[in-house]
């Protein structure tokens, strides 16, 4: 049956998670201004809140499906600030050895936060220009490259690497690798300056004949082309789950906005009244009417996604039609309600003006949403990244 | 719980009524739209189907679904998709059975909803809007004074669905109350009461040739305690009118779902400068965000839909898929015409008649109901 009602108990996490980003707000400004500091593990507000992840785990199953409920968890997430009230253990490298890693390789590297380090210089989206290259000597690989705009470069224990293993294979060449921290010939040359998601360390990396054992070769040797993109393929398998939930990050970002503009102007008289017919509203409830169904719409997609993940189907359109809504409604509803507060919307004294920064990411990394347009378009056109480029 | 899981009967109505468009609906969409008509063969053939019956109690002879806004929803995107004029006529009954099932009292329900329930299609309708340009369903001009036990009502209607047949109309007046979504009533008015004008000539709008639109005087016609929907409690106003703006929000997802499937292959087969043009970002990208948004589209409906169906409040969701569907359906039917070029403003093609029943179909407060 078609419903999109939450239980009370999904409800009462979901309102929890929103009191843990209530309490982090008054560290966000701080951390925006000291980009240079890195938040702590946990704040210590953290010990008066319990966590929610035992209570996640413990939901019914027959209550609204995993990943569903997971994108609900992200914007309920964001809504407080980007700076989580504890650091997560983990990073995206780590989906990614989920995602492509051997039985044997999830289980030394499943406890260890690993970032994924694909961007470089002179490619972004475009993943099969990578020039980063791995080179097998005897029992090791041996990687040279730069890569740049590697979230949780620094925090993070390891990273995952994609580099090719021969560049004229394309993208069949390319695999991914995990190097720890330590490893001679891998270093951090620099943490990034931002415009927003200053508490999220961005790091670039550079790798100098630096050698790391066959077996961290990411999926095994198995993995190394005969015929095929196999590997590729399974590391973009990543971004089919993530996609939507950097989707739920712009839509909790949009949602945050949208309260705080929606409380800021009803005290000032402006609020929006369901029943009122459009000729007798402001401008400026018009727009936030507009924001409102903007936002809605952002959020079902998203819930779309993870719905379709939940049963076992294909949604790697869908994926992409929740991360291209979500990057929407992160760029246009903290600018929409800045423009509707005026001239102190944009006041650092608030943390709007920090949600519009921090937003601002989410139609950029895990594929622009122009990225997220080829995919869909490639989709209903059934034509290759070469047909359709 | 959330979930997008259509039951199976919910399925099986889909793909039957999905096959019925485009059989009958698709293919006949243009000559009904040039000769302004809907033929009587196409009312039955729709009225077999059992849409408008569906929702009445079995001891009135109907199908005993209880609820079934969500199916409505499905099925009025599966009718806009072969043609929201024709599909709007199809189910225009519907804009007088649902408020009756919803509101009606026992009595009401005793006498009017076996007209339904016959073999052939049996028209009657709402009368909604007014001659206004500003025209808002908050702030009606019809009137429904006290006149000792009865009602006087006076006014003007127009845009009413398919009024040239109707038996019945469903006149909605502002209440005795005063304006306000909340304070609106509704008076079942025989055609042939003393007062009522049904007029020869029809409203005629931009699109939806293919269904009538009828126009209403209403000099002073005493309307008996009896006629007044729902009796004493009157009627849930903001739940009628949620019901119709998520109607006509459905036909309208099907309108942009037609649009979006009938460019892919276009844009695959025309070809510019030597390659198809769908292989160009600029219409690819177009399409793209069609895709994205008859997607988007649907949930809201969807989601409007259900809140309905559960008996919650949905004046907001129903008022956030007005807005929504009104703006995307409007720009997928504006860019399917710049995708066909050319041809997308000859009568050859179909996106011109989208383009129409698009623009009509999202400023109307709602020609269908869920």
């Amino acid at each position: 049956m078609v419903d999109f009602r939450l239980s009370p108990n999904d409800t009462e996490i979901l309102e929890q998670v929103r009191r843990e980003g209530l309490a982090v707000r008054k560290h966000a400004r701080y951390f925006d201004d000291h980009e240079e500091e890195l938040p702590p593990e946990k704040f210590p507000e953290a010990d008066a809140l319990p966590g929610v992840s035992e209570r996640v785990m413990r939901r019914p199953a027959d209550d609204t499906p995993a990943a569903t409920f997971q994108m609900l968890l992200g914007m309920a997430r964001q809504w407080g600030d980007t700076l989580p009230l504890r650091q997560p253990p983990l990073a995206l490298g780590n989906a990614a050895l989920q995602a492509a890693g051997t039985p044997e390789q999830k289980e030394r590297w499943g406890a260890t936060a690993l970032s994924m380090a694909i961007t470089e210089p002179g490619c972004g989206s475009d993943s099969k220009a990578i020039k980063t290259t791995a080179r097998l000597d005897g029992d090791h690989w041996v990687i040279n490259g730069e890569k740049i705009f590697v979230t949780t470069g620094i925090r993070a224990k390891g990273v995952v690497v994609w580099a090719t293993i021969d560049a004229q294979r394309g993208r069949a060449g390319i695999k991914s690798f995990v190097v720890m921290k330590g490893t001679p010939g891998f270093e951090v040359t620099r943490k990034e300056k931002k415009l927003g998601i200053r508490a999220s360390d961005t790091a670039a990396l550079s790798f100098t004949d630096c050698r790391i054992p066959r077996d961290h070769l990411l999926g095994g040797d198995e993995t190394v082309p005969r015929q095929g993109s196999g590997g590729f393929r399974g590391v973009m398998k990543t971004f089919n789950m993530t996609r939507p939930g950097v989707g739920a990050i712009g839509i909790g970002k949009a949602r945050a906005s949208l309260d705080f503009a929606n409380e800021a102007l009803a005290k000032e008289g402006v609020e929006i009244d369901w029943e009122r017919s459009r000729y007798a509203r402001s401008a400026i409830e018009a727009k936030l009417v507009q924001m409102e169904a903007d936002t809605e719409a952002a959020t079902l997609t998203c819930l779309r996604a993870g719905w379709l993940a939940d049963m076992g189907e294909e949604n790697n359109v869908e994926a992409s039609i929740a991360k291209a809504k979500g990057g929407e409604v992160s760029r246009t509803v903290p600018q929409g309600c800045i423009e509707a507060l005026g001239a102190m919307g944009a006041s650092r004294e608030h943390l709007l003006e920090k949600w519009l920064r921090d937003g601002r990411i989410t139609d950029i990394y895990e594929g622009t949403g122009q990225i997220q347009r080829l995919i869909i378009a490639r989709a209903i056109f059934a034509y290759t990244s070469e047909e359709l480029g | 719980m959330i979930s997008f899981a259509l039951s199976e009967p919910q399925q099986l109505a889909r793909d039957a009524v999905r096959e019925f468009a485009r059989r009958e609906l698709r293919e006949r969409a243009r000559r009904c739209d040039e000769e302004s008509r809907c033929p009587d063969d196409l009312l039955e053939k729709s009225w077999a189907l059992g849409l408008a019956a569906a929702c009445i109690p079995e001891e009135f002879g109907g199908g005993g679904v209880a609820g079934g806004q969500t199916t409505s929803a499905v099925l009025l995107e599966e009718l806009g998709h072969g043609c929201a004029s024709l599909g709007a006529a199809a189910m225009a009954p519907m804009l007088f059975v649902r408020p009756l099932v919803e509101f009606g009292t026992a009595e009401q329900k005793r006498q009017y909803l076996p007209l339904f329930t016959g073999d052939r299609y049996h028209a009657a309708t709402l009368a909604l809007h007014e001659p206004r340009f500003t025209f808002d369903v908050a702030a009606l001009e019809t009137t429904a004074e006290k006149r000792g036990a009865n009602r006087v009502l006076r006014g003007e209607k127009r845009l009413v669905p398919m009024a040239d047949r109707a038996s019945h109309f469903l006149v909605v007046a502002r209440g005795e109350r005063g304006p306000g979504l909340s304070n609106i009533e509704a008076f079942i008015v025989p055609r042939d009461a003393p007062g009522l004008r049904v007029h020869d000539e029809g409203d005629k709008t931009i699109g939806f040739q293919a269904m009538s639109w009828g126009r209403l005087t209403l000099d002073s016609v005493e309307a008996p305690p009896a006629w007044k929907l729902g009796g004493d409690s009157g009627i849930d106003g903001r739940r009628l009118i949620a019901g119709l703006r998520v109607g006509g929000a459905a036909l309208a997802v099907g309108v942009a779902r037609a649009v979006l499937e009938t460019c892919v292959p276009y844009a695959k087969e025309r070809v510019a400068f030597g390659q198809p043009i769908a292989k160009k970002q600029a219409i690819a990208f177009m399409i793209a965000d069609m895709r994205i948004e008859v997607d988007a589209m649907r949930w809201l409906v969807w989601k409007a839909a259900s809140e309905l169906e559960q008996g919650l409040d949905a004046t907001r969701s129903a008022a956030i898929a007005q807005d929504y569907v009104g703006r995307r359906a409007m720009k997928i039917a504006d860019d399917g015409i710049q995708v066909f070029g050319g041809h997308g403003f000859i009568r050859d093609f179909p996106l011109e008649l989208w383009f129409r029943n698009a623009r009509l179909l999202t400023v109307h407060e709602g020609p269908a109901a869920v």
